[in-house]
């Protein structure tokens, strides 16, 4: 037997809708044997897996709270993506990001400022720029592949952010513990309902679906941006720069990325330990192409991948099931996606030899 | 000074294996026009086979082999999105990475913090370092003189003159693509039986994403990697040493050195257009749909 690609004459659209839907689907068939092998009833494992995580206030409140970073820094790679720039330093950029904020609120924490958190919020964007920086301005100038440059880098962040909890930003009175301070109530976000830990922040990545939507789909540089990714030499002939493509790509990536960072630093985490983030960075990537590289797709994207998280927590305390588990699934799903979008494109036979 | 001469060479040399089963096999895989991001994912699912079984009493050969077939079956679910479905490469490597490191943290997550014996050793290293010397020898052999590597090279060069002058494409890179796969398994094996010898989440640290950089530097030449992978091997040696006299600067600025000399020699070696455009495969990362 022969697998055998046949051209559409028409994209199948509705499968740009269905392949995700496929891709959770068959990823579901998939997690059945593992929780067999762990000796788990699959459809109460199930339950709650996907289930239970919203079945209370509080659920519902951590399922936004932790869709919240997934979209924003999801949204920044999207315009990367489409113009195939490859930032897979996501990660290291929010926590730059995280790190700037936090020397801000730390230092101008007890002014009780209004503007303490817009300025925390300006260098979290920033601190995150200043690390895409890096990978754009190596790749404009020396031709450097940027996929390894970015994931090089977020090593590099980690470290930074280990030196920084262990050493000049560690808290005075705490025990040694390789941490910051924690922050003023000026430098945090204000929580939307009492008893939730949901808070202000969710605003911001409201905004950034809207902007980002008009970014994508509005604008005239974000129309050479598809252009130069779907067909370089197409963009070439039109004289759209390379280069300010792949500048603008990695600085607005960094920019969400950071400000993702200091959106958990100054929301549930409320200081820096030398783990700061469950690999959104990583994961993000996942949200993007589950929500087909727009940004409405890339809510629900996010909403899924958030799900997987609070799942895999939740099986994980109740039925001691491995967290790793939940990031098997992360990938099944990534691979499953890219195989379902074929189908859109082509037609899959199987044929005799 | 002296007396530290011999460890850190040797320390250089056992630094530098890892690396060159990963590269060495995305040498090869490259050369056949195929870029699989998975290296890191196919290196911990070898890491953690080759402990489990060693940790379940097996021998340390047999546990090798098994890292080296697991890494290829691992590499064959990322050929069947990237060659047969012809998807994007990029995003299928990056998926195989993400499902190598959760699959291997839940293979191994009731392995503790396990010892396993030592594999042995000969004039002081073990064998699986020679081993990696001994295949990069094979591997410019194959690719520069025998008529299957320049199939290789042609077919990642050009896959459509290739297909036209009627070889199987697809199927050729394929075998590259398992290839690369056993390989990296082998360079994960060798981390977790020898390296460490232990089972920790994540061990790879990035190496997988060294050895993709490593390819890169030698501009896809077997000898000039062994001599790149050394390098690193120099630098990460170095970096445990100064740590280990109490040099005057934090231990994280000392271990951020090998990602940092990464990207300086991706640096060096990319500032020159000339040099990427005459050395890499012509049809690298392209998806190739025979129609």
């Amino acid at each position: 037997m022969r697998v055998v690609l046949e051209r559409r004459e028409e994209p199948l659209r509705f499968m740009q809708v269905g392949a995700p839907i496929l891709a959770l689907l068959l990823t579901i068939v998939l997690s059945w044997p593992f929780f067999l092998l762990l000796g788990l009833d699959p459809p109460a494992t199930l339950k709650i897996f996907f289930v239970e995580p919203l079945s209370s206030w509080n659920g519902i409140s951590e399922w936004l709270l932790k869709a919240s970073p997934l979209i924003l820094i999801a949204l920044g790679l999207t315009v990367g993506f489409r113009a195939n720039v490859w930032n897979i330093g996501a990660e290291g950029m929010f926590t730059i990001g995280a790190i700037a904020a936090a020397w801000c609120g730390l230092r101008y924490g007890a002014s009780d400022h209004v503007w303490l958190l817009p300025l925390m919020a300006v260098a979290g964007a920033g601190g995150g720029m200043v690390w895409a920086a890096i990978p754009a301005w190596l790749k404009t100038r020396a031709n450097t592949n940027e996929i390894l440059v970015t994931l090089m880098l977020n090593y590099v962040a980690a470290l930074i952010l280990s030196y920084l909890v262990n050493g000049p930003m560690q808290d005075p009175d705490g025990l040694n513990y390789p941490q910051t301070a924690s922050f003023e109530p000026a430098a945090m976000f204000a929580p939307l309902f009492s008893g939730l830990r949901l808070n202000a922040s969710l605003f911001i990545t409201a905004a950034a679906v809207v902007l980002s939507w008009l970014f994508l789909e509005r604008s005239f540089l974000g129309f050479q941006m598809n252009v130069s990714g779907a067909a370089p030499v197409a963009a070439r002939y039109a004289g759209f720069r390379q280069t300010r493509m792949v500048w603008l790509s990695l600085l607005s990536s960094g920019a969400a990325a950071g400000l993702a960072g200091m959106m958990e630093a100054a929301g549930p985490l409320g200081q820096l330990t030398p783990s700061i983030s469950p690999g959104y960075g990583f994961t993000a990537i996942i949200v993007a192409f589950v929500g087909r590289l727009q940004p409405l797709g890339i809510v629900c994207g996010g909403l899924l991948l958030s799900l997987l998280y609070l799942g895999g927590e939740a099986v994980q305390m109740s039925l001691n099931v491995p967290a790793s588990l939940a990031r098997s699934f992360q990938g099944a799903l990534l691979f499953f996606l890219l195989a379902a979008d074929v189908s859109i494109v082509y037609r899959i036979r199987l044929r005799r030899r | 000074m002296e007396h530290l001469l011999v460890p850190i060479l040797y320390g250089t040399l056992v630094a530098a294996t890892p690396l060159i089963y990963a590269a060495l096999g995305e040498l090869l895989v490259e050369r056949s026009g195929v870029l699989n991001l998975g290296v890191e994912g196919m290196m911990l699912i070898g890491a953690v086979t080759a402990f489990g079984l060693r940790l379940a009493g097996h021998p340390a050969p047999l546990a090798a082999l098994a890292a080296a077939c697991a890494g290829a079956v691992a590499s064959f679910f990322f050929a069947f999105l990237a060659l047969t479905l012809a998807t994007n490469q990029y995003a299928a490597g990056l998926a195989l990475t993400i499902l190598g490191s959760g699959l291997s943290g839940f293979i191994g997550h009731n392995f503790g913090s396990n010892s396993i014996p030592s594999i042995g050793h000969l004039f002081g290293l073990d064998p699986m370092v020679y081993l990696a010397l001994l295949l990069t020898g094979a591997v410019w052999w194959f690719l520069y003189r025998t008529k299957a590597g320049l199939v290789v090279r042609i077919v990642g060069e050009s896959p459509e003159s290739a297909l036209a002058i009627g070889y199987p494409v697809i199927r050729i890179r394929y075998l590259t693509t398992v290839f690369g796969g056993a390989m990296a398994g082998l360079g994960g094996a060798y981390l977790s039986l020898s390296y460490t010898p232990l089972w920790v989440e994540d061990m790879t640290a990035g190496r997988g994403w060294i050895a993709l950089a490593l390819v890169v530097f030698a501009t896809w030449r077997p000898w000039r990697l062994v001599i790149g992978a050394w390098l690193f091997g120099g630098v990460t040696v170095l970096q445990l040493f100064a740590q280990g006299l109490g040099v005057k600067l934090p231990s994280e600025f000392l271990s951020a050195l090998p990602y940092v000399a990464t990207i300086v020699v991706l640096v060096l070696i990319s500032r020159n257009p000339l040099t990427m455009r005459m050395n890499a495969p012509m049809s690298l990362a392209q998806a190739f749909r025979p129609e």
